[in-house]
């Protein structure tokens, strides 16, 4: 049987030269892989372990009540849940519009190439900004300006709940305008990355039809990098959740529930930053349990995020 | 629709004659991509309700010439052209001519499917939105219209809502050629059509198109030699940017006039 193949190399079965040998760098690859997913189960783990007191002792209490009060041990958190889902939501809302308006004119061809490089580069280059330089230019920047015309709004409109004043510069509104700047590369990334997948075949066909770029943008484009946009939106919506120092310099830390965006809020990260360092007793535990939340809603947002973005890369391959 | 479009300087619909000879006149047409010439000078003129194919080796310019004729060349940065193609008498690019407006009357089929996501109805009344017709009965009249033309109607009648994503390959480009006669174009330009579909459907694209050029012009570029003899009355060779033999289709394939057509349609190469 051999000797059909022996003609041109020495007489062995073919198979030997694949025979699957000890493969180190898959073993190494596999461990690595293991020991990132120990390590995030060994932090919730510990997380949790730690709030096991105050979630024993609180329980759901902790995330109804409104009171937060260390000196006389009485915790919840309600106002800072939703200091964090209204930060986040306002950032998002004031970032996804933005966002996805840079990245449609990354992606059509608006300019010329190399202007889009650039404008693109300078976009992601605003996610390599530290924290705290956002918080700083915060301070000194977005807090006087929110001061100022805060007042001027609050005094037109104090009417509506969400407008009243009186008008801190630290507030609810500061710290969103920040974060909506901060999360703004997230979404101008993900959103240029969906509609750049967009195939060419699909706005060909749009202009043949007689479209224009408009109607091409907004009646193909968009809804076929929907999914994508959406993604970007939930990702970004995960990041400012999670996000910590500029918002603890600029949202005013203040536990008590207020309507207006004008006020002080907090949100959990901002909460954990600012009273870690005085904690002791059943307050680590409390702080503990706040964060075992934080993780799981930023688990979940990001979760969420990834799998729309998956869905979405599915369906779009299908196009090409 | 109909009123919209006959206010427009490039009246195709109106006082038009089923058997006219120069429907679409290419007037020594040359064009340019950045320095380069892609045709050299073209001249032709089309007639109405026949199908002329466009034959040729890769890069000799029918692809170019039939993008010409409804601008879609004018989507790529650093194009031009000199000469003129007129439709119907009127010259496409006559300054009164909108684009938008010469692309509705102009249908175009691609060589791969461009289905959009969405639904086969949506995908069928798209052209009918963007112009701002809306009304219910009209765009359900459109799509069963279209879809009886493109063979297509009894295979998809009961899914119109369904993603046109999940049709096969073959049905796809058939919604895509109901899609293009959906704003009652004059001309249907069909840019290799059926290159990307199995025997079987090809078959299917090809009835279609016989069927088609009772109410439409047809200009089809291929490759497949057997296609053009199957389904075009008038065929032009191309060969590096020029135009070498226009004529009756059976003429060409069985005694044409010049040496390169005849080497190229018997294979020796190309």
């Amino acid at each position: 049987m051999g000797g059909n193949i022996s003609t041109t190399g020495p007489s062995r079965p073919v198979t030997q030269e694949y025979r699957p040998r000890p493969d180190f760098f898959r073993i190494a690859c596999l461990l690595a892989s293991i020991l990132t997913i120990t390590l995030l189960a060994f932090i919730v783990g510990e997380i949790l372990f730690k709030a096991w007191p105050a979630i024993s002792k609180f329980g759901l209490g902790f995330i109804t009540g409104i009171q937060w009060s260390p000196n006389r041990e009485v915790f919840g958190v309600l106002p800072v849940l939703i200091g964090t889902a209204a930060s986040s939501f306002l950032a998002l809302l004031l970032a996804l519009p933005l966002g996805l308006a840079i990245a449609l004119f990354l992606s059509e061809d608006f300019l010329p190439p190399a202007i889009r490089q650039v404008i693109r580069f300078v976009v992601e280059l605003l996610a390599a900004i530290p924290s705290v330089v956002y918080g700083l230019w915060g301070i000194f920047v977005v807090i006087p300006l929110v001061q100022k015309y805060g007042a001027v709004i609050a005094a037109k409109f104090g009417f509506i709940p969400f407008l009243a004043g009186p008008a801190y510069g630290n507030s609810l509104l500061t710290a969103s305008l920040v974060l909506a700047l901060m999360v703004l590369p997230t979404i101008t990334a993900i959103s240029r990355s969906s509609l750049v997948a967009v195939p060419y075949a699909l706005r060909e066909g749009s202009y043949a039809l007689g479209a224009t770029r408009w109607e091409t943008i907004l009646s193909v484009i968009i809804p076929t990098a929907a999914p994508g946009i959406v993604a970007s939106g939930i990702l970004a919506f995960g990041r400012a959740m999670g996000e910590t120092m500029a918002v603890a310099m600029l949202i005013g830390n203040s536990q008590r529930l207020s309507w207006s965006l004008l006020s002080p809020s907090n949100t959990l990260s901002a909460l954990l930053a600012n009273q870690f360092a005085e904690a002791d007793g059943i307050q680590v535990s409390a702080l503990m349990y706040a964060a075992a939340l934080l993780v799981m809603l930023t688990l979940g947002v990001n979760i969420a995020g990834e799998a729309v973005l998956r869905r979405t890369q599915k369906a779009t391959a299908g196009l090409r | 629709m109909t009123t919209e479009a006959s206010q427009h300087p490039l009246e195709l619909t109106n006082d038009f004659a089923p058997g006219e000879t120069n429907f679409i006149k290419v007037d020594n047409f040359k064009f340019f991509y950045g320095k380069k010439e892609a045709l050299h000078g073209i001249n032709l003129e089309i007639p109405s309700r026949k199908v002329t194919a466009f034959i040729g080796p890769s890069g000799c310019g029918k692809s170019t010439l039939l993008r010409n004729f409804n601008r879609m060349n004018e989507l790529i940065p650093g194009v031009r052209h000199e000469g003129d193609i007129t439709i119907h008498g009127t010259s496409i690019y006559d300054p009164s001519v909108e684009i938008i407006a010469l692309r509705r009357r102009i249908g175009m089929v691609f060589q791969k499917s461009n289905p959009f996501p969405m639904s086969i109805f949506e995908n069928i009344v798209y052209p009918l939105r963007i112009a701002g017709q809306n009304t219910r009965s009209v765009l359900e009249e459109t799509v069963e219209r279209c879809l009886r033309s493109a063979a297509l109607w009894d295979e998809v009648k009961d899914r119109l809502h369904d993603s046109a994503l999940g049709l096969s390959g073959g049905q796809m480009q058939r919604l895509c050629i109901a899609r293009a006669v959906a704003s009652r174009p004059e001309i249907l330009l069909m840019d290799e059509p059926c290159s990307a579909l199995d025997p079987i459907a090809t078959a299917k694209v090809e009835e279609l198109i016989i069927e088609l050029k009772k109410d439409f012009t047809i200009v089809i570029v291929t490759h497949n030699m057997q296609q053009a003899s199957r389904v075009s009355e008038l065929t032009a060779f191309f060969y590096l940017g020029n135009l070498v033999e226009f004529d009756n289709t059976r003429k060409i394939f069985t005694n044409p006039s010049m040496k390169q057509t005849e080497e190229y349609i018997t294979g020796r190469f190309g």
